[in-house]
């Protein structure tokens, strides 16, 4: 008789439900006649995704307490459980995105990869020793590879493909180097062990938690760990930026917290100021990267780095105040994210060619609804009010100061200032070149309106409702992100 | 209850102009309804407003974000009531202009009108820290479009200067925000108590000396109010640049009272040189929005005098400027939309000899040119010789240097009039350019009478701004309410 480790499937579920999709879809791909394989895998996207939302709001429910469980290698918490929620629902934000995307092959494949992304990346947030976590980062990581490239007939798409491929596998190598390099100090694997066992100043030790610190920074695209980003961002299909974008940044950084703030406490002197530092330069180099970028993908793959230097200070703040601010402003940031992304993939079916700060001019009279959308992206992104950018932006700013850290708070002020810049420039764009004329030998889609995308409007309304929403009801959520900070061991 | 529908009902009015699809005279028409109903609920709210009481009227609380000590706060003070209801009457005539003038793209026109102002009620009605910068912010995005989609030739440039300038104000200002309102651990002006330091104090001053403007933060003025459309450009130097005031008055004074005492010299030296360079540089202008802009900035520089003077003539002096400078600058720009229609340009070298055939255009510029070089009796004579009057204290320099700008006053007042009306007929002045008709004279009489009103009776408005009728013991009391 072997011993079988007793498995808490409720914990596991939001991850299995995800795992089941990604099963179904590709048997769908091979069983289902082609003609309905769309339908098909959509209905059981959807279906999947919203059950892992469901199923990880049940976790949040039942969790009041944080507990190991699967012999310690996940912690059913509510942390992992808000983190979950939020991936199911950018997952299925992506899904709604995707069916209008007019892809011909491989159409079981896509959702089957981007449900067993989700998956890794959900039970990525609840890792809870070095082992789980460098599965369940390889794991989504090589789904989100193989997306990149599944626009096999675009060289772009390939492109991306290839460079997330090599750039991630030497920040995955980075990781698994510093997991080694910690084992070796501690001889622990499990992120509470290791507190306990720190031998504390061994620099072994310490390297070790500078690498993995590292490797993260890479799937979070923070600089200088980003140079992925603008090309990876711009070449992948724009639905697979969109779920990049949000899902990825919230893993990563959930994660990031978690280990910090459970394996490495007694280092935060030392962690703190590395996070601060990766802050402030992805601050500089997302914001001015992004003034000069033309390519509105790149605009906003740069502009996704500087929004992860604000994430950034909120661990950096290393304080309940700063895990609540991180994990509120993802919300905001998440659905400002993924409706930027949405409304770069409706003017790109529209044209059929890459969207630009030029070709999208006019859009906001076209498609008021689609303008009105990006307009509030834009300036959620911005941190302007009457979004929940603002907010976020204000308790980030808050807890960093509570932190003693007032310098960061003006860094951030300042690159505020200048993120406005690019925002406002899309913005203009939509809004005040119509009427010029087009550049000669571009041909702007014809035949009329485009086709109604239904399901593209009820991403950008959702998208829009929780930008707009999380501002006003911005108590409900702040609970949500303080029961979920109260998880972690301050 | 009172005060948040004051700001919900443009508001609301806005999202309902987007969203109905309606023709263009049905769009102005529900744009100016809700406009109408707005001054009704206003002058409705004025019945039962007791000026004297030291409690904010029709005041509002509500938890909104209790983690940081955010709350939902807002209520009127009788200065507050003063510059809400010159945000309403300005924005009221400017949708009107708007109607009238059948602006493009109607249902998006009128809806960021009505965005506009209520935005700026929220700005005045603002008792929290965070409510205030919201609505102060959340007015930009309005102007942003207004400006950029429908202004003049050098939109896009005016736009970009006008949101760099304001916005690095305003992001210091959100800075200082943060410091205070974390450092106090509340948002709510009442409970905040006074700071000593000076970084957070130079924060909020930055972003209200980029919006009053003061010298040397007003490099967005001039493109701005001549490239806007000109009822925008009305709000812009009427009533948003009031936003300053009202940020002086009320965050500014009663919360740092050591710092005010520090660099009160240092203020009153830049606001006396805004009023001399603005006075000196709408002589020189070559157009009548040019000279309307620079006048404004004058204008501002004698009520920011008023304000750091921190005593009762210059407080009393400076709301009842705000509200007289407002109306005048507001009815200039509208004036000099309708000749700019009729001419088709505003320079003076192509305009002149208006006068004659037009009585009713004559008799606008006139009056109106009238009440902005401060003639005596007039209601701006009042404000300004209070400001003066309150500002001598401070020290005589100031207040010989404010008598000095009324000259100036006088002379760019007389040759605005003169160059549009009398001198020898202009190129652009045709025997068929029309005088003003019905629709526009409602548009601007209405700011007149309000004016003449004023005039008669300035105490109207000086005695119930404060409390009490004593704004300096108001704002010493609220210095004192420190927890």
């Amino acid at each position: 008789m072997i011993d079988t480790p007793s498995v808490d499937w409720l914990a596991l579920s939001p991850t299995l439900a995800l795992l089941a999709v990604a099963g179904i879809t590709l048997l769908g791909a091979v069983l289902v006649p082609r003609s309905s394989e769309r339908a098909f895998s959509i209905a059981v996207s959807v279906a999947g995704f919203g059950a892992s939302a469901v199923l990880a709001g049940w976790v949040f429910d039942r969790s009041p307490e944080p507990t190991a469980v699967v012999v310690e290698s996940m912690t059913r918490d509510r942390l992992g459980a808000l983190a979950a929620i939020l991936i199911a629902l950018v997952g299925l934000a992506v899904v709604l995105l995707s069916a209008g995307d007019g892809r011909r092959s491989h159409v079981g494949e896509y959702y089957a990869l981007l449900a067993a992304a989700a998956a890794g990346m959900v039970f990525f947030v609840s890792a809870a020793n070095l082992m789980t976590m460098f599965l369940a980062l390889e794991w989504f990581s090589i789904a989100l590879y193989v997306l990149c490239a599944l626009d096999t007939h675009r060289r772009a798409s390939l492109e991306a493909g290839l460079k997330y491929l090599i750039v991630g596998s030497f920040g995955s190598g980075i990781l698994l180097f510093g997991c080694a390099l910690v084992y070796g100090a501690t001889g622990e694997l499990g992120f509470s062990a290791i507190r306990e066992a720190t031998g504390a100043d061994d620099p072994l030790f310490v390297t070790g938690m500078a690498m993995i610190l590292a490797g993260l920074a890479f799937k979070v695209s923070a600089a200088p760990f980003h140079m992925w980003t603008p090309d990876v961002y711009q070449g992948a299909p724009t639905t697979v930026t969109a779920f990049m974008s949000a899902a990825t940044k919230i893993a990563g950084l959930v994660l990031m917290l978690r280990i910090l703030v459970t394996a490495f406490p007694e280092q935060a002197e030392i962690w703190s100021v590395a996070v601060a530092v990766l802050a402030v330069c992805s601050l500089a180099i997302g914001n001015f990267a992004a003034i000069a970028q033309r390519d509105v993908k790149r605009l906003l793959a740069y502009s996704s780095v500087s929004q992860a230097g604000f994430l950034l200070i909120a661990i950096a703040a290393n304080s309940t105040a700063g895990a609540e601010a991180l994990l509120y402003y993802l919300i905001p940031y998440s659905a400002a994210s993924v409706g930027a992304f949405s409304v770069v993939a409706a003017r790109e079916r529209e044209l059929r060619r890459p969207v630009t700060l030029g070709n999208l001019a006019g859009l906001g009279w076209e498609r008021p609804f689609v303008g009105v959308c990006m307009w509030w992206f834009m300036l959620s992104m911005a941190g302007f009010p009457l979004t929940g950018g603002f907010l976020g932006k204000l308790f980030i700013f808050s807890a960093i100061y509570e932190a003693g850290w007032w310098w960061l708070v003006v860094i951030g002020v300042l690159a505020t200032a200048l993120s406005l810049a690019y925002y406002l420039n899309v913005v203009r764009s939509l809004y005040m070149r119509s009427g010029e004329a087009p550049a000669a030998g571009v041909v702007l889609a014809a035949g009329g309106s485009p086709p109604r995308d239904l399901l593209l409007d009820v991403t950008l309304g959702a998208a829009l409702a929780v930008t707009i929403g999380s501002f006003f009801f911005v108590q409900p959520l702040v609970d949500l992100a303080s029961d979920a900070a109260a998880s972690l061991p301050f | 209850m009172l005060t948040t529908a004051l700001i919900v009902v443009p508001l609301a009015g806005a999202i309902l102009v987007w969203v109905l699809p309606l023709s263009r005279e049905s769009t102005s028409g529900l744009a100016l309804l809700v406009a109408l109903a707005e001054v009704g609920l206003w002058l409705g709210s004025a019945r039962n407003f007791d000026f004297g009481s030291d409690a904010p009227q029709y005041a509002t609380t509500r938890e909104w974000f209790d983690q940081l000590g955010i709350s939902y706060s807002v209520g009127l003070y009788g200065f507050q009531f003063w510059l809400v209801g010159l945000a309403i009457v300005v924005g009221a005539c400017a949708i009107g202009y708007g109607a009238w003038a059948e602006r493009e793209r109607s249902r998006a026109y009128f809806g960021l009108l009505l965005f506009l102002v209520g935005s700026l009620v929220g700005v005045f009605a603002a008792q929290d820290l965070i409510v205030f910068y919201v609505f102060f912010e959340a007015m930009l995005i309005p102007i942003y479009v207004l400006v950029g989609v429908w202004g003049g030739p050098e939109r896009v440039k005016a736009t970009v200067t006008f949101v760099i300038y304001t916005m690095v104000g305003s992001l210091l200002m959100l800075a200082s925000i943060v410091a205070l309102g974390v450092s106090k651990g509340t948002f709510e002006l009442a409970d905040l108590g006074t700071s000593s330091n000076d970084w957070i104090f130079l924060g909020f001053l930055a972003a209200f000396a980029v919006k009053a403007p003061l010298l040397p933060f007003h490099g967005w003025l001039r493109l701005s109010y001549t490239q806007a459309p000109p009822e925008v450009a009305a709000i812009l130097s009427g009533v948003v640049s009031k936003a300053a005031v009202f940020g002086l008055v009320w965050i500014v004074l009663p919360h740092f009272p050591e710092p005010v005492e520090d660099f009160r010299t240092l203020v009153l030296v830049l606001a006396s040189a805004t009023l001399v360079y603005g006075s000196v540089l709408a002589f020189r202008q070559p157009d009548i929005r040019g000279v309307v802009a620079y006048s404004s900035m004058g204008q501002m520089g004698l009520i920011v005098l008023g304000i750091f003077a921190a005593n009762d003539l210059g407080l009393d002096g400076a709301v009842l400027h705000s509200v007289n400078h407002g109306l005048v600058s507001a009815g200039f720009f509208l004036l000099a939309g309708m000749i700019e229609t009729r001419a088709g340009t505003g320079v003076f070298s192509e305009l002149g000899g208006v006068a004659k055939g037009r009585p009713i255009l004559a008799t606008l510029v006139m009056v109106l040119g009238m009440y902005t070089l401060a003639v005596p009796g007039s209601t701006n004579f009042a404000g300004e010789f209070s400001i003066l009057a309150g500002v001598f204290d401070r020290g005589w320099g100031y207040a010989a240097v404010g008598v000095t700008a009324m000259v100036l006053a006088a002379l760019y007042g007389l040759r605005l009039i003169s160059a549009i009306l009398h001198e020898r007929r202009g190129s652009a002045v045709r025997d068929d350019t029309g005088d003003l008709v019905g629709g526009e004279l409602i548009l601007v009489v209405p700011l007149v009478v309000i004016l003449a009103v004023l005039t008669a009776w300035p105490a109207g408005i000086t005695e119930r701004s404060f409390p009490a009728n004593q704004p300096a013991a108001f704002i010493g009391s609220q210095q004192e309410l420190a927890p």
